[in-house]
């Protein structure tokens, strides 16, 4: 495994501190509407869909596809190497989508569609999801 | 269909000096761009009596990308203003013309300069274009990110390159869409670019030049980005009875559009190949009798080349996920093709004039005045969009006198 990357950092505040400190136990969670079902991401403090503010973090499987990516080659923050940034979608909701990276992944590998699954990059209290291939 | 549009028409246009570092304030730049507007729509300065500008000051933007506020450059000029405003939210770029045309079509100002100035190129010195939220070089002590900027900049998604990278792949995923195809947008603007003596990128560029250049992100390579400028660019937006006053044609607004029917985000909006140009291309024909093909030229955003292949599908001019074979070879949006793009060179090689670039030329055409690179054919129509991404508007323009 490759040394964690310089990653700038959120901002955490009661909104988005449960997305960010995930991780600690293995696990991604987005919020979801305890009154329709309906995932939301980014957080807010009420469901778009059903206007409830009874939303609260939940876990989801961690699996997802890649919708698509880019290797990054611009040394943006000083980095010296190409890196993957993936936009992935989840089973749980149609359209929900986490812009990330993508890891321990040749970059001749990539293709859109295939399966990916969460491991979490420890940054002091922010954990950062970010997705490695399942190996069929 | 509506013809509150049509009260208003573009009256006069200008520009500054446009180049890779003037080393000029952007204020100096943008009385430049201004006076000659003025002059061009043959008013004095006393006659102006709206302004507006994208994106207003104050917004902590990057260096040289605001331009100075309204309120600067009215009292520079010492405007006495009916009407005005400034600002970075809404349909893009061009919501500052649009948000002209409708005060003077209220009838709350007569004659608008609407003004966008960039010193991009000044203030990014020799560092080059940053990321968002890191410095040219390195990162320690980088600030934390909240608000929107925090689902991107963490995973080191920094710049609009890598987010509409995303869309690109997901549209040569989706269509078949090749890295060829979508050179012929830089290789198309390069081209025109030639024939423009105020384009600041002129040298040829072959498809193998383009190939030979680095990759930035994929499938983005160097010459899909467009090229950090200083300049301003002006246009008065004025009552549509000030035509016979003007001793040139002028572009009357036959129809513009600024919806946004999907999520506003860069990556969660529902169709990542089209993001908000489809809801403003849907829009904006509802609001004419005109169709696509009666458009003559097309000024279509390339802040990167994606964009104008969005805007080509967006607005009718070929079919959905059919732009690639529409542009390949880059026959039909040649000057003498049957769509000519982005006749002055874009802001993949005119620069980076940040939207007004369009709206200029978009006039310039329509008054028979682009010298070299004038259109060989009778322009009456010209469409005008601005935008990417999560953000977009679009304008159409018909010639009078």
């Amino acid at each position: 495994m490759l040394p964690a990357p310089f990653r700038v950092q959120p901002a955490l505040d009661d909104t988005n501190r449960f997305f960010w400190t995930s991780g600690a136990d293995g696990r991604l969670r987005f919020l979801r509407c305890q009154a329709c079902g309906y995932w939301l991401h980014p957080p807010i403090p009420r469901c778009p869909e059903c206007g409830s503010r009874d939303v609260a973090p939940e876990a989801v499987s961690g699996r997802g596809e890649v919708f698509s990516y880019t290797v990054n080659h611009q040394s943006w923050d000083g980095s010296t190497e190409p890196y993957v940034i993936v936009l992935v979608t989840f089973p749980e909701q149609e359209g929900m989508r986490l812009t990330t990276n993508l890891v321990d992944c040749p970059l001749d590998e990539i293709r859109i569609g295939m399966p990916v699954e969460v491991v979490f990059e420890q940054h002091d209290q922010v954990y950062f999801p970010v997705f490695k291939p399942v190996i069929a | 269909m509506t013809d509150f549009e049509r009260k208003a028409v573009i009256s006069g246009i200008g520009q500054s000096a446009v180049g890779r570092r003037l080393n000029r304030t952007d204020l100096d730049l943008t009385l430049d761009a201004a006076l000659e507007a003025i002059a061009d729509a043959g008013l004095t300065v006393a006659d102006v009596d709206g302004i507006a500008t994208y994106p207003g000051a104050g917004g902590g933007a990057p260096p040289g990308f605001a331009g100075p506020g309204s309120p600067e450059v009215q009292d520079a000029l010492r405007l006495k203003v009916n009407w005005h405003s400034g600002g970075i939210e809404g349909a893009a770029q061009i919501q500052a013309v649009i948000n002209a045309v409708m005060a003077v079509s209220a009838g709350l100002a007569r004659h608008v300069l609407v003004y966008r100035t960039v010193t991009e190129a000044t203030a990014q010195g020799s560092g080059g274009r940053a990321g968002i939220g890191v410095g040219g070089g390195g990162g320690g002590g980088a600030p934390r990110m909240g608000g929107t900027m925090q689902w991107s900049i963490p995973f080191r998604a920094y710049s609009a390159a890598n987010w509409l990278a995303l869309n690109a792949h997901r549209h040569f995923h989706e269509f078949g869409t090749t890295p060829e195809q979508l050179a012929m947008i830089a290789i198309n603007a390069r081209r025109n670019a030639q024939k423009n003596p105020k384009a600041v990128y002129t040298d040829p560029m072959t498809l193998d030049d383009y190939f030979a250049a680095r990759m930035i992100t994929s499938p983005f390579r160097l010459y899909d980005c467009d090229a950090p400028v200083d300049g301003s660019t002006a246009v008065i937006v004025s009552a549509a009875e000030h035509a016979k006053n003007v001793d040139h044609p002028v572009a009357r607004v036959e129809a513009m559009a600024t919806a946004l029917r999907g999520r506003p985000s860069w990556d969660q909006f529902d169709d990542m190949t089209t993001m908000a140009a489809r809801d403003v291309g849907a829009q904006l024909w509802t609001r004419t009798d005109l169709r696509p093909s009666d458009v003559d030229v097309a000024e279509l955003y390339d802040g990167f080349s994606f964009l104008t292949m969005v805007w080509l599908e967006a607005l009718g001019f070929c079919g959905r996920g059919e732009s690639g074979p529409f542009i390949e070879g880059g026959t039909r949006i040649a000057l003498d093709g049957e769509l000519p793009v982005n006749t002055h060179g874009g802001q993949l090689s005119a620069g980076r004039l940040h939207g007004f670039g369009f709206i200029h030329e978009a006039v310039v055409q329509l008054r028979g005045e682009g010298g070299d690179r004038q259109v060989p054919r009778d322009v009456e129509v010209a469409a005008v969009a601005n935008g990417g991404g999560p953000i977009a508007g679009a304008m159409l323009l018909t010639r009078e006198g």
